[in-house]
C-alpha cells in the first residue's frame, strides 16, 4: 500500500461504496456517509478526552485519576455513561419544558455543525464552502443562544444568572476570537479553510516554512485564539460560569441524568471543533512537521496536532485557577481585544514587505511592544511577588 | 417553487407568526430566531453564502442575545393584551406594509428569479466593499463605534449615579 | 512581564505530571484498601480486654472493679460483677481467686477513644486496640461490644503497643513480686479494694 493510498483510503472506500449504491440514493448514501464518521470519531474522542483529561489533572495534581474502572482506568467513560443514562431525569415543575428538553439538543446540534468545514485530511473535509470560516464562527454564535435557552429554561435564578453570564463571556470572546483568525484570512486570501490548509503546505528544507503560527502575527494569534477559544468553550480559567463551588452547576443546574451528559458532550465538542480550526488556521491542518514524516497519513497528523491542543487545555486547566467575571471581561476587552488589533496591523505589514528575518523583525516590534506597553498599564501597579508561607517556614 | 423554498417560507412564516402570539415574551423572542434562521436558510438557497452566513452570526448570534437581555433584564414576563380597536389598527397598517413591499418587490424584477450567474462570490463581496462602497462601510463603522461609546457612556453615568 | 506567573505555574504542573511517574514524592497516594499507611505505634481507637494463656474466660485480667465504667466520660462501658469469684489460672493475682465481670459492654459508637479506661485501670486489664475497620451493617447491637469480642491475647497487646506492653508487662511483674514478697500486707488490702468498690 502505498502512502498516497493510505493517506487516501477513507476517501476511497466512500467512493466506491457511493458508486456501487443504486443512483436514486447516491446522494443520500454520500451524505451520510461523509457525516457518519463525524458521529462516530467525535464523541469517541469525547469518551477519551474526558478519562485522559481526570488522568492528567490527576498526575498534575500528584494523585492518581480514575484507576478502577478497566486497564489503567481507561473504561471509565463506560462507567459513566451507564450512570447518565440509568439517572431519573429530573425535570422542575415550573419548568419551561419545551425550551428545557430542546436547549442540550440545539448545543448538541451546533457542535456538531461546527466539524462540517475542518478539513480532517488531505481531501477530506464534509462541505468545502467559500465562505467555511463564516460558517464556523455562525454555529458557534448559535451554541450561545442554547445556553441562554439552558438557563431560561430552568426556571431557577441562579441558572439564569449563570447563563447570562456565560452569554457575556462567550460574545465578549468571539470578538477577539474572530479578530485573530482575520488576519489568516487576511494573507491566505480566502475564508475557505480548504484553502488555507492549502496555503500553509510546502517545507523549505526540512522546516514547514508556511505554517502561520511560526510568523510573528501567527504565534500571537494562535495564543490569543487558544486564549478565546478556552473562554468561548467555557473552560478552565473561564469556567465561572459553571463553576461547581460558585453557582453549583450554573446555567446545567437543573439538568440530571442523560441531559447533563449532552451538556458535557456539547461542551467537549465545542472544544475540539475550535481546537480543530485552530490547528487549521495556524497549525497547518493536515500537513506533516517535518518533510521527511510525510508517509503518515494527513489524518493521522489532524488528530495527533487536535491531542497536542486538547493536552494544552489540560494543563491550563490544572495550572490556572478560575478568573473572576470582572477580571474575564476586563482581559477581554482590554487586553485581548487591543492585542488583536495589533495583530491584524502586523500581518498587514508582513503582506507588503519581502521575506526574510527583517520582515520578522518588524512585524514582531509592534505586537511585542503593545504586549508590555498594556501588560504593564493593566497590572496597575501591581508586582508579582513570591508567595510566602507564613507558619510553613 | 421549489421544496427547499417551500419548507424554509413555512419555517420562517411559522415563527414569525408563533413571535407574534405566543404568551411569554422570551418564547417570543426565541420563536423570533428560528424564523431568523430560517431567513439565513432562505438566502443559503439563493446561494448568496456570505450573507446567509453573517445572518446566522449577527442576527441569531448577537441581535437574539441582544432582545433576550433587554427582555430579561426591563420587563417581566406577559405583554399587556391588546384591545380591539387596537387590532384593527394593526390590521389596517400591516396591510398597507404588505401591499408596499409586495409591489416593490414585483415591479423590481427580482421576482423572475435569480440566475446562477449574478451569484456573488465573496471576494467580489469584499471588493465592493473596499473600493464602490468604502465610504458608507466607513460611515456604518462610525456609526457603531459611536453606538458602542454610547452605550458605555450611559452605563457609567448609571454607575456614577447609584454611587 | 505579563505572564511570568503562569509561566512559572505552567512548569510546575508539567514538573508535576511527569515526576508523578518517577518520584514517590510526586505521587503521594496511598491506595487504600490495597496499601495501607504504617501506623504510628500510639495509635488507640477502640478499647479492648487483655487475658493471659490461652483461655479467655479464664484468663481474663480485669476484676471488675468498675474504676473505669466510673471515669469513662461518655458512659459507654457497662459492667456487671460476679456474685462468685474465679480462680486464678494465669497466675499473676498469686493464686488468690478474684471477682471477675459478669458481663463487660462497651458501646464502640458512643468510646470517644479517650483512653482514661485504659489510664485508670489498676490491674492492666483494658488497652486501646488500633483496628479501625470496624464497620457493621447490624444498627442494633453491631457496635455493642461484649466480653467475648473484646478480650484479646496478651501476645496481640505485645504485637500492637511493644513499648506499652513492655512496661504494662514489667508493671505486672512487679505488683506480683511485691505481693508474694509481703504475703500478710498484700493480704488485707486486696478485700478492702474490693469492698471500697462495690460500697460505690
Amino acid at each position: 500500500m502505498t502512502t498516497q493510498a493510505v493517506d487516501q483510503i477513507f476517501v476511497t472506500i466512500k467512493h466506491w461504496l457511493v458508486f456501487h449504491s443504486p443512483g436514486v440514493i447516491q446522494p443520500a448514501v454520500s451524505l451520510l456517509l461523509s457525516v457518519l464518521p463525524l458521529l462516530i470519531i467525535f464523541p469517541s474522542l469525547f469518551a477519551v478526552t474526558t478519562v485522559l483529561e481526570r488522568k492528567g489533572l490527576g498526575r498534575m495534581q500528584n494523585r492518581y485519576g480514575p484507576n478502577r474502572v478497566g486497564p489503567y482506568g481507561f473504561l471509565q467513560p463506560l462507567a459513566d455513561g451507564i450512570k447518565a443514562l440509568i439517572k431519573e431525569d429530573i425535570v422542575p415543575i415550573g419548568a419551561d419544558k419545551l425550551v428545557h428538553f430542546l436547549a442540550p439538543l440545539l448545543l448538541v446540534m451546533t457542535a456538531f455543525l461546527e466539524y462540517a468545514v475542518i478539513p480532517v485530511g488531505r481531501n477530506m473535509v464534509v462541505a468545502d464552502m467559500d465562505s467555511a470560516l463564516v460558517f464556523f464562527f455562525a454555529a458557534g454564535a448559535a451554541m450561545e443562544v442554547s445556553i441562554f435557552m439552558a438557563g431560561w429554561g430552568s426556571r431557577n435564578k441562579y441558572s439564569l444568572l449563570g447563563a447570562m453570564r456565560a452569554v457575556a463571556q462567550m460574545i465578549s470572546y468571539e470578538a477577539p476570537l474572530i479578530l485573530s483568525s482575520i488576519a489568516v484570512v487576511m494573507i491566505a486570501g480566502s475564508l475557505s479553510t480548504t484553502t488555507i490548509v492549502e496555503r500553509q503546505s510546502g517545507f523549505w528544507g526540512v522546516w514547514p516554512y508556511h505554517w502561520y503560527v511560526f510568523t510573528p502575527w501567527g504565534m500571537a494569534g494562535f495564543i490569543l485564539f487558544m486564549i478565546a477559544a478556552t473562554a468561548e468553550s467555557n473552560r478552565s480559567p473561564f469556567d465561572l460560569p459553571e463553576a461547581e463551588s460558585e453557582i453549583i452547576a450554573g446555567y446545567f443546574t437543573e439538568y440530571s441524568g442523560f441531559k447533563f451528559a449532552l451538556f458535557f458532550l456539547g461542551e467537549y465538542l465545542g472544544m475540539f471543533a475550535i481546537s480543530g480550526l485552530a490547528v487549521t488556521l495556524f497549525l497547518g491542518g493536515w500537513a506533516a512537521p517535518l518533510s521527511f514524516l510525510t508517509f503518515i497519513p494527513s489524518w493521522i497528523w489532524f488528530f495527533a496536532k487536535l491531542m497536542a491542543l486538547i493536552a494544552g487545555f489540560i494543563w491550563i486547566r490544572g495550572t490556572l485557577p478560575r478568573l473572576r467575571m470582572d477580571q474575564l471581561m476586563n482581559f477581554a476587552w482590554k487586553f485581548m481585544l487591543p492585542m488583536t488589533l495589533v495583530v491584524i496591523f502586523s500581518a498587514g505589514i508582513w503582506r507588503f514587505m519581502p521575506s526574510g528575518v527583517v520582515r520578522w523583525v518588524v512585524c514582531a516590534i509592534p505586537i511585542v511592544l503593545l504586549y508590555v506597553l498594556l501588560g504593564r498599564a493593566l497590572m496597575g501597579g501591581r508586582k508579582l511577588e513570591k508567595r510566602t508561607y507564613r507558619f510553613a517556614e | 417553487m421549489t421544496v427547499p423554498f417551500l419548507i424554509l417560507a413555512a419555517i420562517t412564516l411559522a415563527g414569525a407568526v408563533a413571535a407574534m402570539t405566543l404568551r411569554k415574551l422570551v418564547h417570543c423572542a426565541l420563536a423570533l430566531a428560528v424564523s431568523l434562521v430560517g431567513l439565513a436558510g432562505l438566502y443559503l438557497d439563493l446561494g448568496a453564502q456570505f450573507v446567509g452566513l453573517a445572518q446566522v452570526l449577527v442576527y441569531v448570534g448577537a441581535v437574539v442575545i441582544l432582545i433576550v437581555f433587554a427582555i430579561l433584564l426591563t420587563r417581566g414576563d406577559e405583554p399587556p393584551s391588546p384591545r380591539v380597536g387596537r387590532a384593527v389598527g394593526g390590521v389596517v397598517i400591516s396591510a398597507c406594509v404588505f401591499a408596499v413591499l409586495a409591489w416593490a418587490i414585483v415591479s423590481g424584477g427580482a421576482a423572475q428569479g435569480a440566475s446562477a450567474a449574478s451569484l456573488a462570490p465573496i471576494s467580489d463581496i469584499g471588493h465592493a466593499m473596499m473600493s464602490r462602497y468604502i465610504l458608507p462601510l466607513e460611515v456604518v463603522g462610525l456609526l457603531l463605534t459611536a453606538a458602542l461609546i454610547g452605550a458605555v457612556v450611559i452605563a457609567m453615568e448609571e454607575k456614577r449615579r447609584t454611587k | 512581564m505579563l505572564g511570568i506567573g503562569i509561566m512559572k505555574g505552567l512548569v510546575e504542573t508539567a514538573r508535576n505530571f511527569f515526576g508523578s511517574y518517577t518520584s514517590k514524592q510526586r505521587l503521594t497516594t496511598v491506595q487504600f484498601p490495597d496499601e495501607r499507611l504504617l501506623q504510628p505505634e500510639a495509635t488507640r481507637v477502640f478499647p479492648f480486654l487483655v487475658y493471659d494463656t490461652d483461655d479467655w474466660e479464664k484468663g481474663l485480667r480485669c476484676v471488675a472493679c468498675k474504676i473505669c465504667e466510673v471515669e469513662c466520660p461518655p458512659r459507654c462501658i457497662s459492667i456487671t460483677k460476679s456474685a462468685d469469684k474465679k480462680p486464678d489460672y494465669s497466675g499473676i493475682y498469686s493464686g488468690k481467686p478474684q471477682f471477675y465481670p459478669e458481663k463487660f459492654d462497651i458501646d464502640v459508637s458512643v468510646c470517644m477513644s479517650c483512653q482514661i479506661c485504659v489510664e485508670v485501670c489498676p490491674f492492666e486489664a483494658i488497652k486501646m486496640d488500633n483496628a479501625f475497620e470496624l464497620s457493621t451493617d447490624d444498627r442494633f447491637g453491631g457496635l455493642l461490644w461484649q466480653k467475648e469480642r473484646l478480650a484479646k491475647p496478651n501476645s496481640y497487646y505485645q504485637a500492637i503497643h511493644p513499648t506499652d506492653a513492655a512496661e504494662s508487662d514489667a508493671a505486672l511483674a512487679e505488683k506480683k513480686a511485691k505481693a508474694e514478697a509481703k504475703p500478710a500486707a498484700a493480704a488485707k488490702p486486696a478485700p478492702e479494694k474490693a469492698g471500697a468498690a462495690t460500697e460505690r
